[in-house]
């Protein structure tokens, strides 16, 4: 790949998208140099296209002048995806941000990959239909981002992550050619399921520009209940108890001692700091009286357990209250030290317990704080590490936490990442997550469709001697 | 160049910014240019670069990005970290306006000095001023000058558009005091604004009335000016400084209970003068003493409660959130709540009810391009709800607004006021035959 381009390769990008929506002064290029993790980098240029068309004759340009791409939409990723690297060109794709159908018949819609992921929930709800995964990021994240991640949320758990409603895509290949794959139809069978490849692929098989989304009928009814617990282990238990009785609440989320802490720090929600843990329940549908008997048994199965407290939102405003302490936990964590490394392991929800057991333990032996909260319902936790990224010592502390973390997860059946993709911050472990099989069938796809490697180079594959969340020094913090 | 002591950026306040971009949707220039660069999480990351002298002060991309910022705090409501935003853009302001004031061209110079160095500092040119305004205006001087190009020669086409229809009589604060009908609750001073009090007599009228009728005493204290924000938006920390100062001596010492404003954007920078004299040790006790009695009037009536004496008004209404109120005091429920009061009133929200309608200040002025795209877009957001009235609560977004709907046929039609206009008209309406109002009204939301 080249790192530099002439002038004439400029031009024909602005002959493409137009002189405004190319942009090269340094300040452009300091903007779009990050994402919303520490990492920073500058692209040569960042492009702003309209349409299929115009995507379509970048990765033409590109191809034929041998320089990189990496995708972007509103860069709130938190693996580092969107973060350029060698020199890339940033191909912004916020401009393509109409929904273009709502089909009321088939229950899609059809966006493109602009769409802010918020302003469609709130389209589909004004008509009574419903697009589950709701990242936290979700009204600053657009479906695009969405979907090159498989972004997922605290929902997911009742109702699955974004390739569960993925059911049409079209993609800008590597070389401009574009593919379309899937369709409003319900099912489909027909040959490799190549929304799935796409699908999570961080930029790295070639860019989205249009998206087809299942939606489902909106639940009318919502509860939310908090329980608390003296030992997170009995928290822990009662995350199984409960899927084993048969429920499938939306979400249940669990906050350590040491979250609360700092949330409390942040902004006081009246978190029960005696507690070891919280476990924060919702649950959806269509009839009252069936959630207030799920609720009831929760309470139940959550006492059973050990729950020293169970206290159910009596109003939205309660049940609001709640889960604003549960979205503030990021800033919060990110007051308490000035840096920190957010995990997103997910494991089977049976080894939670022993999962908290072995953090604890990791924390203590690299003298590291690691304050743990998560999707427990699905088992995708978010361990932590706090840091000072200025402090070497720490830093190396804070690497072997970290490949700890991750051996821990993989020990115990689980995977890397549950919903923020590999990105840079964890492509070093990739090997030891997946096998050498399915690393080598990985990239055997990636050369298949990008032989050049001009999409997002330096995501997701380890790089023997490369760059990783801990040697690529930043220069912010 | 870096920035240069006083008033540089806080690293403290730059480096709690994580980075999650929850403030991009929320900004009004990143909305309508939808590149990054234009919205919050991109400039702080420019004032950080310039802090880490990895940025010149006066690199052009630098200088129009703190130029192009309306300073409307949107991003600062949503930011889960807490940055203080105006705390970065303000003083980043003042530094790129040290740097550069002398390049900018000439007439921008003229200008901004006659404004915030001259007309702004003192209420008497500024009403002097005012004067010659609105005898152009009645004797048609100004559609003269628009025929004949002087206008465009001067390069003030655009700003004779928004300038205010000047009242017929100024509210001028000469410590006149108006008491408290019925049980005295409150003893409240009264802040008559710089542009309000001349542009908008009859919404300080109205204040004094409906604080009246709340059981407040009301005084307009003598020595009172402009509160500064005209100049501390535009990059003039120090007049801002002075002008602050000036108002603390008029209202120290009072035993007022709380100081009241009914324009937003100088609420908002009343409230302010702590963290503006900060650095003050003379000073920096007072304005914190200061600050922490200053109410906006939509504010303060909703928390003393108001008298339920209130008259019909069948009219459409939708509420323009000003920034200023909204954004930088979190100001958003207590006028909507007024309103709801009011009978007959049918309350309609417009879309992006928030997104700034591109007045700030003298916005108009520096970004003349941006600023009519905001105005735009607000107005087509008004017309989308059809209402007969815009209420607001902040002089610049009722210039900025009536500027824009009088280009729409539609739009010319629908009046623009003050939430307390509507308030002390619905008093006036007001019958004694009239039944009280059932007691639940008072919880209505």
């Amino acid at each position: 790949m080249r790192s530099e381009v002439s002038s004439s390769v400029l031009d024909e990008l602005r002959g493409i998208a137009g002189t405004a929506h190319v942009l090269t002064a340094n300040e452009d290029l300091l903007t779009y140099g990050f994402d919303g993790t520490w990492y920073e980098r500058r692209p040569f240029a960042v492009v702003l296209p309209a349409t299929t068309a115009e995507v379509s004759a970048i990765h033409k340009l590109a191809t034929r002048e041998r320089f990189a791409i990496t995708p972007r939409a509103l860069g709130s990723g938190l693996s580092g995806g969107a973060v350029p690297l060698a020199g890339s060109l940033i191909l912004s794709i916020v401009r393509m941000n109409a929904i273009l159908e709502i089909d009321e018949a088939n229950h899609v819609a059809v966006v493109q990959p602009g769409v802010i992921n918020a302003d469609l929930q709130a389209a589909v709800e004004s008509r009574g239909l419903f697009y589950p995964p709701d990242p936290s990021s979700y009204k600053q994240s657009a479906i695009g981002g969405n979907v090159a991640e498989n972004a997922g949320g605290a929902r997911c758990l009742k109702y699955g992550v974004t390739s569960n409603y993925v059911q049409a895509l079209e993609v800008v290949l590597p070389d401009g050619k574009v593919l379309r794959t899937g369709g409003k139809m319900v099912k489909n069978v027909t040959g490799y399921d190549l929304r799935a490849l796409f699908t999570g692929s961080e930029g790295t098989l070639g860019t989205v520009t249009e998206i087809t989304l299942r939606l489902i009928p909106k639940p009318k009814f919502s509860r939310t209940a908090m329980a608390t617990y003296e030992r997170i282990d009995d928290a822990a238990r009662t995350v199984t108890a409960v899927m084993a009785a048969g429920l499938i609440p939306t979400s249940i989320e669990l906050l350590d001692n040491l979250t609360m802490q700092c949330v409390e720090e942040f902004s006081p929600a009246g978190l029960p700091l005696e507690a070891d843990a919280i476990l924060l329940f919702a649950v959806d549908g269509d009839h009252e009286t069936v959630l207030d008997a799920e609720i009831s048994e929760i309470d139940r199965i959550a006492r059973a357990n050990g729950a020293g407290d169970m206290r159910l939102a009596r109003s939205q405003a309660e049940s609001d209250r709640l889960w604003a302490a549960r979205r503030v936990i990021a800033p919060a964590l990110a007051r308490k030290r000035p840096h920190r490394l957010g995990e997103d392991i997910s494991i089977p929800r049976s080894a939670i317990p022993e999962m908290i057991a072995r953090v604890r333990i990791i924390a203590a032996k690299n003298d590291v704080m690691i304050p743990v909260f998560g999707h427990a319902g699905d088992g995708n936790l978010h361990p932590n590490i706090l840091c000072d990224r200025s402090d070497p010592e720490e830093m190396r502390r804070v690497r072997e936490a970290a490949r700890e973390i991750f051996e821990a997860a993989v020990d115990l059946g689980g995977t890397l990442s549950g919903e923020h993709g590999i990105g840079l911050l964890k492509k070093q472990f990739m090997e030891m997550d997946v096998g050498p099989e399915a690393l080598r069938v990985m990239r055997a796809i990636k050369t298949a469709l990008d032989p050049l490697g001009i999409m997002n180079p330096g995501k997701i594959f380890p790089d023997p001697g490369g760059i990783d969340a801990f040697t690529l020094p930043g220069v912010s913090k | 160049m870096s920035f240069i002591a006083p008033d540089i950026p806080p690293a403290d306040v730059f480096n709690r910014c994580v980075r999650c971009g929850l403030c991009l949707p929320t900004c009004p220039t990143y909305v309508e240019t939808l590149v990054e660069t234009s919205g919050p999480r991109g400039r702080i990351a420019l004032i950080k670069a310039v802090a880490e002298g990895r940025l010149e002060l006066t690199s052009p991309g630098f200088v129009h990005q703190m130029s192009e910022c309306l300073d409307c705090r949107a991003c600062e409501a949503v930011c889960p970290s807490g940055v203080a935003y105006g705390q970065l853009l303000e003083p980043a302001r003042t530094q790129v306006q040290r740097a550069i004031a002398t390049r900018a061209p000439w007439h921008i110079r003229a200008l901004r000095w006659f404004l915030l160095d001259r007309v702004f500092s003192s209420m008497a040119l500024l009403r002097f001023v005012a004067v010659l305004l609105r005898l152009s205006q009645q004797l048609g001087l100004q559609s003269l000058a628009r025929s004949t190009g002087l206008l465009r020669a001067l390069h003030l086409e655009d700003s004779e558009k928004l300038s205010p229809r000047i009242s017929a009589h100024f509210f001028v604060p000469r410590d006149q005091r108006w008491p408290a009908e019925g049980k005295r609750k409150a003893t409240a001073f009264m802040h008559a604004g710089c542009v309000m009090h001349v542009a908008f007599a009859g919404v300080d009228e109205a204040t004094v009335r409906v604080l009246q009728k709340a059981g407040c005493d009301v005084i307009a204290p003598s020595g009172q000016g402009c509160c500064g924000a005209i100049n501390i938006h535009a990059g003039e920390m120090d007049r801002g400084r002075e002008l602050a100062k000036r108002n603390i001596v008029a209202f120290e010492g009072s035993g007022a209970d709380v100081y009241i404003i009914n324009a937003a954007g100088c609420g908002s920078t009343l409230k302010e003068y702590g963290h503006l004299l900060a650095g003050d040790a003379e000073w920096a006790e007072r304005a914190t003493a200061f600050s922490a009695r200053v109410r906006d009037i939509t504010e303060w009536l909703d928390e003393i409660g108001i008298s339920p004496d209130l008259g019909p008004i069948e009219r459409t209404v939708t509420y323009q959130d000003p920034c200023h109120l909204a954004h930088a005091q979190r100001i958003v429920a207590a006028p909507r709540r007024l309103l709801a009061r009011i009978p007959g009133l049918r309350l309609r929200e417009m879309p992006e009810s928030s997104l700034c309608c591109g007045s700030a200040g003298i916005y108009n002025l520096t970004q003349p391009e941006m600023a009519a795209r905001l105005q735009k877009r607000k107005v087509a957001n008004i017309l989308r709800v059809t209402p007969e009235i815009v209420a607001t609560a902040n002089p610049g977004c009722a210039m900025q607004m009536a500027a824009g709907l009088r280009e729409t046929e539609t739009g010319s039609a629908i009046a623009i006021k003050h939430v307390v206009e509507l308030l002390d008209e619905s008093y006036a309406a007001y019958k004694p035959s009239m039944r009280p109002e059932p007691a639940s009204a008072s919880s209505s939301v």
